[in-house]
Protein backbone atom coordinates (compact mmCIF):
# COMPACT_ATOMS: atom_id res chain seq x y z
CA UNK A 1 0.00 0.00 0.00
CA UNK A 2 3.12 2.23 -0.26
CA UNK A 3 2.11 2.71 -3.27
CA UNK A 4 -1.32 4.54 -1.82
CA UNK A 5 0.54 7.17 0.22
CA UNK A 6 2.92 8.23 -2.46
CA UNK A 7 -0.04 9.08 -4.72
CA UNK A 8 -1.74 11.00 -1.84
CA UNK A 9 0.84 13.56 -2.00
CA UNK A 10 -0.27 14.59 -5.43
CA UNK A 11 -4.46 16.25 -5.74
CA UNK A 12 -6.46 13.55 -4.25
CA UNK A 13 -8.67 13.79 -6.98
CA UNK A 14 -6.22 13.00 -9.92
CA UNK A 15 -4.41 9.56 -9.38
CA UNK A 16 -2.57 7.64 -12.04
CA UNK A 17 -5.05 6.17 -13.81
CA UNK A 18 -2.75 3.73 -16.03
CA UNK A 19 -3.24 -0.28 -16.73
CA UNK A 20 -0.05 -0.89 -15.36
CA UNK A 21 -0.83 1.00 -11.76
CA UNK A 22 -3.69 -1.70 -11.87
CA UNK A 23 -1.60 -4.67 -12.46
CA UNK A 24 0.30 -3.20 -9.54
CA UNK A 25 -2.19 -3.01 -7.60
CA UNK A 26 -3.75 -6.41 -7.86
CA UNK A 27 -0.21 -8.05 -6.76
CA UNK A 28 -0.75 -8.00 -3.33
CA UNK A 29 -4.13 -9.87 -3.94
CA UNK A 30 -2.45 -12.49 -6.39
CA UNK A 31 -0.84 -14.55 -3.10
CA UNK A 32 -5.05 -15.23 -1.90
CA UNK A 33 -5.87 -15.96 -5.97
CA UNK A 34 -2.98 -18.16 -6.22
CA UNK A 35 -3.78 -20.49 -3.12
CA UNK A 36 -7.29 -20.73 -3.57
CA UNK A 37 -6.93 -21.40 -7.84
CA UNK A 38 -4.43 -23.92 -6.93
CA UNK A 39 -6.60 -25.37 -3.98
CA UNK A 40 -9.79 -25.34 -6.25
CA UNK A 41 -8.21 -27.10 -8.89
CA UNK A 42 -6.93 -30.15 -6.45
CA UNK A 43 -9.84 -30.63 -5.17
CA UNK A 44 -12.04 -30.34 -8.58
CA UNK A 45 -9.89 -33.24 -10.15
CA UNK A 46 -10.77 -35.32 -6.88
CA UNK A 47 -14.74 -34.24 -7.85
CA UNK A 48 -13.97 -35.85 -11.44
CA UNK A 49 -13.53 -33.25 -13.48
CA UNK A 50 -11.42 -33.25 -15.78
CA UNK A 51 -8.24 -30.55 -16.23
CA UNK A 52 -9.91 -28.96 -19.33
CA UNK A 53 -13.20 -28.68 -17.45
CA UNK A 54 -11.59 -26.95 -14.65
CA UNK A 55 -10.19 -24.25 -17.13
CA UNK A 56 -13.59 -24.06 -18.57
CA UNK A 57 -15.24 -23.08 -15.19
CA UNK A 58 -12.49 -20.94 -14.22
CA UNK A 59 -12.94 -19.04 -17.33
CA UNK A 60 -17.05 -18.92 -17.35
CA UNK A 61 -17.96 -18.85 -13.89
CA UNK A 62 -14.74 -17.20 -12.38
CA UNK A 63 -15.90 -16.97 -8.49
CA UNK A 64 -14.28 -18.86 -5.77
CA UNK A 65 -16.71 -20.25 -3.33
CA UNK A 66 -19.46 -20.88 -6.42
CA UNK A 67 -16.53 -22.79 -8.38
CA UNK A 68 -15.99 -24.99 -4.99
CA UNK A 69 -20.03 -25.47 -4.48
CA UNK A 70 -19.93 -26.71 -7.75
CA UNK A 71 -17.87 -29.07 -7.36
CA UNK A 72 -19.81 -30.92 -4.24
CA UNK A 73 -23.07 -30.41 -5.92
CA UNK A 74 -21.70 -32.35 -8.92
CA UNK A 75 -19.90 -34.83 -7.01
CA UNK A 76 -23.72 -35.00 -5.09
CA UNK A 77 -25.42 -36.13 -8.25
CA UNK A 78 -27.17 -32.60 -7.82
CA UNK A 79 -29.30 -31.89 -10.80
CA UNK A 80 -28.52 -29.19 -12.84
CA UNK A 81 -31.29 -26.65 -12.11
CA UNK A 82 -29.76 -27.23 -8.31
CA UNK A 83 -26.58 -26.39 -9.27
CA UNK A 84 -27.46 -23.70 -11.34
CA UNK A 85 -29.81 -22.07 -8.86
CA UNK A 86 -27.23 -22.37 -5.92
CA UNK A 87 -24.85 -20.74 -8.28
CA UNK A 88 -27.21 -17.73 -8.74
CA UNK A 89 -27.79 -17.36 -5.25
CA UNK A 90 -23.61 -17.72 -4.20
CA UNK A 91 -23.10 -14.78 -6.20
CA UNK A 92 -25.69 -12.40 -5.71
CA UNK A 93 -23.50 -10.69 -3.38
CA UNK A 94 -21.72 -9.00 -6.26
CA UNK A 95 -25.16 -7.22 -7.20
CA UNK A 96 -24.55 -5.35 -3.96
CA UNK A 97 -20.96 -4.42 -5.09
CA UNK A 98 -21.26 -3.74 -8.45
CA UNK A 99 -23.36 -1.38 -7.45
CA UNK A 100 -21.03 -0.10 -5.24
CA UNK A 101 -18.53 0.41 -7.55
CA UNK A 102 -20.88 1.22 -10.40
CA UNK A 103 -21.58 4.57 -10.00
CA UNK A 104 -17.64 5.58 -9.55
CA UNK A 105 -16.95 4.30 -13.47
CA UNK A 106 -20.57 5.89 -15.21
CA UNK A 107 -18.31 7.93 -17.70
CA UNK A 108 -17.18 4.70 -19.47
CA UNK A 109 -18.98 3.46 -22.49
CA UNK A 110 -21.50 0.89 -22.13
CA UNK A 111 -19.29 -1.66 -23.31
CA UNK A 112 -16.73 -0.81 -20.90
CA UNK A 113 -19.20 -0.68 -17.83
CA UNK A 114 -20.11 -4.50 -18.88
CA UNK A 115 -16.76 -5.12 -18.64
CA UNK A 116 -16.22 -3.85 -15.62
CA UNK A 117 -19.01 -6.17 -14.48
CA UNK A 118 -18.25 -9.36 -16.43
CA UNK A 119 -14.74 -9.22 -14.16
CA UNK A 120 -15.93 -8.14 -10.58
CA UNK A 121 -14.94 -10.35 -7.98
CA UNK A 122 -14.70 -10.35 -4.08
CA UNK A 123 -11.02 -9.49 -4.17
CA UNK A 124 -10.76 -6.97 -7.05
CA UNK A 125 -14.23 -5.05 -5.18
CA UNK A 126 -12.60 -5.04 -1.65
CA UNK A 127 -9.23 -3.38 -3.60
CA UNK A 128 -11.30 -0.67 -5.26
CA UNK A 129 -13.49 -0.01 -2.52
CA UNK A 130 -10.47 0.54 -0.60
CA UNK A 131 -8.88 2.85 -3.20
CA UNK A 132 -12.28 4.57 -3.42
CA UNK A 133 -11.68 5.19 0.14
CA UNK A 134 -8.18 6.76 0.74
CA UNK A 135 -8.67 8.35 -2.85
CA UNK A 136 -12.18 9.05 -3.59
CA UNK A 137 -11.95 7.85 -7.13
CA UNK A 138 -11.03 5.10 -9.84
CA UNK A 139 -10.40 4.88 -13.87
CA UNK A 140 -11.25 2.64 -16.12
CA UNK A 141 -7.45 1.71 -17.29
CA UNK A 142 -6.80 1.20 -13.76
CA UNK A 143 -9.92 -0.62 -13.05
CA UNK A 144 -9.12 -3.02 -16.35
CA UNK A 145 -5.39 -3.71 -15.18
CA UNK A 146 -6.93 -4.91 -11.66
CA UNK A 147 -9.33 -7.12 -13.41
CA UNK A 148 -7.49 -8.83 -15.86
CA UNK A 149 -4.26 -9.39 -14.02
CA UNK A 150 -6.94 -10.82 -11.35
CA UNK A 151 -8.44 -12.85 -13.84
CA UNK A 152 -5.82 -14.69 -16.05
CA UNK A 153 -4.43 -15.38 -12.32
CA UNK A 154 -7.40 -16.94 -11.11
CA UNK A 155 -7.55 -19.29 -14.91
CA UNK A 156 -3.35 -20.07 -14.69
CA UNK A 157 -3.92 -21.37 -11.03
CA UNK A 158 -6.94 -23.15 -11.18
CA UNK A 159 -5.68 -25.00 -14.48
CA UNK A 160 -2.18 -25.65 -12.32
CA UNK A 161 -3.94 -26.78 -9.77
CA UNK A 162 -5.77 -29.58 -11.50
CA UNK A 163 -2.36 -30.77 -13.11
CA UNK A 164 -1.21 -30.84 -9.25
CA UNK A 165 -4.20 -33.04 -8.65
CA UNK A 166 -2.89 -36.38 -9.10
CA UNK A 167 0.19 -35.53 -6.83
CA UNK A 168 -1.32 -33.47 -3.97
CA UNK A 169 -4.46 -35.74 -2.65
CA UNK A 170 -5.17 -33.46 0.12
CA UNK A 171 -5.18 -29.43 -0.10
CA UNK A 172 -7.01 -28.87 2.54
CA UNK A 173 -4.25 -29.95 5.19
CA UNK A 174 -1.97 -27.07 3.52
CA UNK A 175 -4.57 -24.09 5.31
CA UNK A 176 -4.85 -22.68 1.44
CA UNK A 177 -8.59 -22.70 1.64
CA UNK A 178 -7.63 -20.07 4.30
CA UNK A 179 -6.56 -17.54 2.61
CA UNK A 180 -9.53 -16.36 1.23
CA UNK A 181 -10.86 -15.54 4.85
CA UNK A 182 -7.13 -13.84 5.62
CA UNK A 183 -7.49 -11.92 1.98
CA UNK A 184 -11.10 -10.33 3.38
CA UNK A 185 -9.75 -10.19 6.77
CA UNK A 186 -6.84 -7.65 5.20
CA UNK A 187 -9.15 -5.84 2.99
CA UNK A 188 -11.48 -5.31 5.78
CA UNK A 189 -8.85 -3.69 8.12
CA UNK A 190 -8.09 -1.83 5.17
CA UNK A 191 -10.85 -0.44 4.68
CA UNK A 192 -11.50 0.53 8.45
CA UNK A 193 -8.05 2.81 8.51
CA UNK A 194 -8.69 5.78 7.08
CA UNK A 195 -12.17 6.53 8.35
CA UNK A 196 -11.45 8.61 11.53
CA UNK A 197 -12.15 8.11 14.87
CA UNK A 198 -16.02 8.72 15.58
CA UNK A 199 -16.86 6.94 12.58
CA UNK A 200 -14.70 3.81 13.28
CA UNK A 201 -16.56 3.69 16.45
CA UNK A 202 -19.88 3.70 14.65
CA UNK A 203 -18.78 0.97 12.50
CA UNK A 204 -17.50 -1.15 15.02
CA UNK A 205 -20.86 -1.17 16.71
CA UNK A 206 -22.76 -2.22 13.30
CA UNK A 207 -19.68 -5.30 13.26
CA UNK A 208 -20.98 -6.13 16.54
CA UNK A 209 -24.90 -6.05 15.37
CA UNK A 210 -23.74 -8.00 12.55
CA UNK A 211 -22.32 -11.09 14.33
CA UNK A 212 -25.05 -11.32 16.44
CA UNK A 213 -28.29 -11.04 13.24
CA UNK A 214 -25.33 -13.68 11.19
CA UNK A 215 -25.67 -15.82 14.86
CA UNK A 216 -29.32 -15.82 14.19
CA UNK A 217 -29.76 -16.30 10.53
CA UNK A 218 -27.64 -19.17 10.38
CA UNK A 219 -30.23 -21.28 12.52
CA UNK A 220 -32.44 -20.41 8.92
CA UNK A 221 -30.82 -19.89 5.69
CA UNK A 222 -27.83 -21.20 4.31
CA UNK A 223 -24.23 -19.01 5.21
CA UNK A 224 -24.43 -17.38 1.80
CA UNK A 225 -27.68 -16.16 2.23
CA UNK A 226 -27.27 -15.30 5.35
CA UNK A 227 -24.23 -12.82 4.63
CA UNK A 228 -26.00 -11.29 1.81
CA UNK A 229 -29.37 -10.57 3.98
CA UNK A 230 -27.27 -9.30 7.13
CA UNK A 231 -25.59 -7.35 5.17
CA UNK A 232 -28.68 -5.41 3.61
CA UNK A 233 -29.70 -5.19 7.12
CA UNK A 234 -26.96 -3.96 9.01
CA UNK A 235 -26.12 -1.17 5.91
CA UNK A 236 -29.67 -0.22 6.55
CA UNK A 237 -29.34 0.47 10.20
CA UNK A 238 -25.83 2.43 9.44
CA UNK A 239 -27.82 4.96 7.22
CA UNK A 240 -30.30 5.22 9.98
CA UNK A 241 -27.86 5.68 12.74
CA UNK A 242 -25.44 7.78 11.27
CA UNK A 243 -25.05 11.25 12.40
CA UNK B 1 -9.56 -32.17 -23.67
CA UNK B 2 -12.72 -34.22 -22.26
CA UNK B 3 -15.91 -32.97 -21.22
CA UNK B 4 -19.40 -33.51 -22.07
CA UNK B 5 -22.38 -31.54 -23.96
CA UNK B 6 -24.61 -31.55 -20.65
CA UNK B 7 -21.26 -30.34 -19.15
CA UNK B 8 -20.77 -27.78 -20.75
CA UNK B 9 -24.74 -26.34 -20.97
CA UNK B 10 -24.06 -26.52 -17.23
CA UNK B 11 -21.34 -24.45 -16.52
CA UNK B 12 -22.69 -21.81 -19.06
CA UNK B 13 -26.14 -22.07 -17.10
CA UNK B 14 -23.82 -21.09 -13.90
CA UNK B 15 -21.86 -18.80 -15.96
CA UNK B 16 -25.00 -16.83 -16.93
CA UNK B 17 -26.65 -16.42 -13.43
CA UNK B 18 -23.58 -15.48 -12.07
CA UNK B 19 -22.87 -12.71 -14.66
CA UNK B 20 -26.14 -11.33 -14.64
CA UNK B 21 -25.89 -10.02 -10.81
CA UNK B 22 -22.34 -8.31 -11.87
CA UNK B 23 -23.26 -6.18 -14.70
CA UNK B 24 -26.81 -5.41 -14.10
CA UNK B 25 -26.01 -2.50 -11.93
CA UNK B 26 -23.63 -1.38 -14.25
CA UNK B 27 -26.04 -0.75 -16.60
CA UNK B 28 -28.84 0.09 -14.19
CA UNK B 29 -26.55 3.14 -12.94
CA UNK B 30 -26.21 4.58 -16.16
CA UNK B 31 -29.49 5.32 -16.96
CA UNK B 32 -31.12 5.68 -13.17
CA UNK B 33 -29.56 8.35 -10.94
CA UNK B 34 -29.27 6.62 -7.94
CA UNK B 35 -30.88 9.00 -4.65
CA UNK B 36 -28.86 10.16 -2.38
CA UNK B 37 -29.93 8.31 0.45
CA UNK B 38 -29.13 5.28 -1.71
CA UNK B 39 -25.35 6.21 -2.25
CA UNK B 40 -25.18 6.78 1.53
CA UNK B 41 -26.52 3.19 2.01
CA UNK B 42 -23.87 1.93 -0.38
CA UNK B 43 -21.09 3.04 1.54
CA UNK B 44 -21.85 0.99 4.20
CA UNK B 45 -21.60 -2.29 1.59
CA UNK B 46 -17.79 -2.55 1.56
CA UNK B 47 -17.36 -2.54 5.33
CA UNK B 48 -20.24 -5.06 5.69
CA UNK B 49 -20.10 -7.43 3.42
CA UNK B 50 -16.34 -8.59 4.56
CA UNK B 51 -17.25 -8.21 7.58
CA UNK B 52 -20.32 -10.66 7.15
CA UNK B 53 -17.92 -13.02 4.60
CA UNK B 54 -15.59 -12.84 7.83
CA UNK B 55 -17.52 -13.62 10.53
CA UNK B 56 -19.99 -16.01 8.98
CA UNK B 57 -16.79 -18.52 8.22
CA UNK B 58 -16.31 -17.93 11.82
CA UNK B 59 -19.43 -20.00 12.98
CA UNK B 60 -20.49 -23.74 12.34
CA UNK B 61 -24.18 -24.08 11.41
CA UNK B 62 -23.80 -27.75 10.90
CA UNK B 63 -25.28 -29.13 14.04
CA UNK B 64 -28.86 -28.25 15.59
CA UNK B 65 -27.57 -25.30 17.22
CA UNK B 66 -24.82 -22.97 15.53
CA UNK B 67 -21.30 -22.88 17.08
CA UNK B 68 -18.33 -21.22 16.25
CA UNK B 69 -16.07 -22.89 13.76
CA UNK B 70 -13.00 -23.23 16.67
CA UNK B 71 -10.38 -23.96 13.82
CA UNK B 72 -11.43 -20.62 11.59
CA UNK B 73 -11.29 -19.05 15.06
CA UNK B 74 -8.19 -19.89 16.07
CA UNK B 75 -6.58 -19.10 12.61
CA UNK B 76 -8.66 -15.62 12.48
CA UNK B 77 -6.63 -14.30 15.84
CA UNK B 78 -3.25 -14.23 14.38
CA UNK B 79 -4.61 -13.91 11.31
CA UNK B 80 -6.35 -10.32 12.62
CA UNK B 81 -3.90 -9.08 14.66
CA UNK B 82 -0.84 -9.25 11.39
CA UNK B 83 -3.25 -7.44 9.43
CA UNK B 84 -3.64 -4.68 12.05
CA UNK B 85 -0.51 -4.12 12.51
CA UNK B 86 1.11 -4.73 9.06
CA UNK B 87 -2.21 -3.51 7.30
CA UNK B 88 -0.44 -5.65 4.35
CA UNK B 89 -2.98 -7.96 2.43
CA UNK B 90 0.26 -10.15 1.27
CA UNK B 91 1.68 -10.63 5.00
CA UNK B 92 -2.02 -11.32 6.22
CA UNK B 93 -2.58 -14.19 3.76
CA UNK B 94 0.59 -15.61 4.14
CA UNK B 95 0.26 -15.73 7.91
CA UNK B 96 -3.43 -16.57 7.55
CA UNK B 97 -2.78 -19.90 5.66
CA UNK B 98 0.15 -20.99 7.40
CA UNK B 99 -1.54 -20.55 11.12
CA UNK B 100 -4.18 -22.78 9.41
CA UNK B 101 -1.39 -25.22 8.10
CA UNK B 102 -0.14 -25.74 11.36
CA UNK B 103 -3.60 -25.92 13.33
CA UNK B 104 -4.53 -28.57 10.65
CA UNK B 105 -0.98 -30.40 11.65
CA UNK B 106 -1.90 -30.32 15.61
CA UNK B 107 -5.74 -30.69 15.28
Amino acid sequence: MNLNTQVNTHQSTNTLDTFSQGVKDCIPTLLGYISIGLAFGVIAITSDLSVFEIFLLSVLVYAGSAQFIFCGLYIAGASFSVIILTTFIVNLRHFLMSLTVAPNLTRYSPLRNIGFGTLLTDETFGVAVTKLMKEKHIGGNWMDGLNITAYLTWIASCTIGGLMGKWIPNAESWGLDFALIAMFCALLVLNLVDIGKSKLMHYLKLIALLVIILYVLLYFVPGHLAVLIATVIVATVGVVTEK
Amino acid sequence: MTTTVPMILLMLGCAFVTWLPRVIPFILVRNIELPDVVLRWLKYIPVCILSALVIESLFNAEGAIVTFDWLNLSAFVPTLIVAVITKSLSKTVVVGVVSMAILRYFF
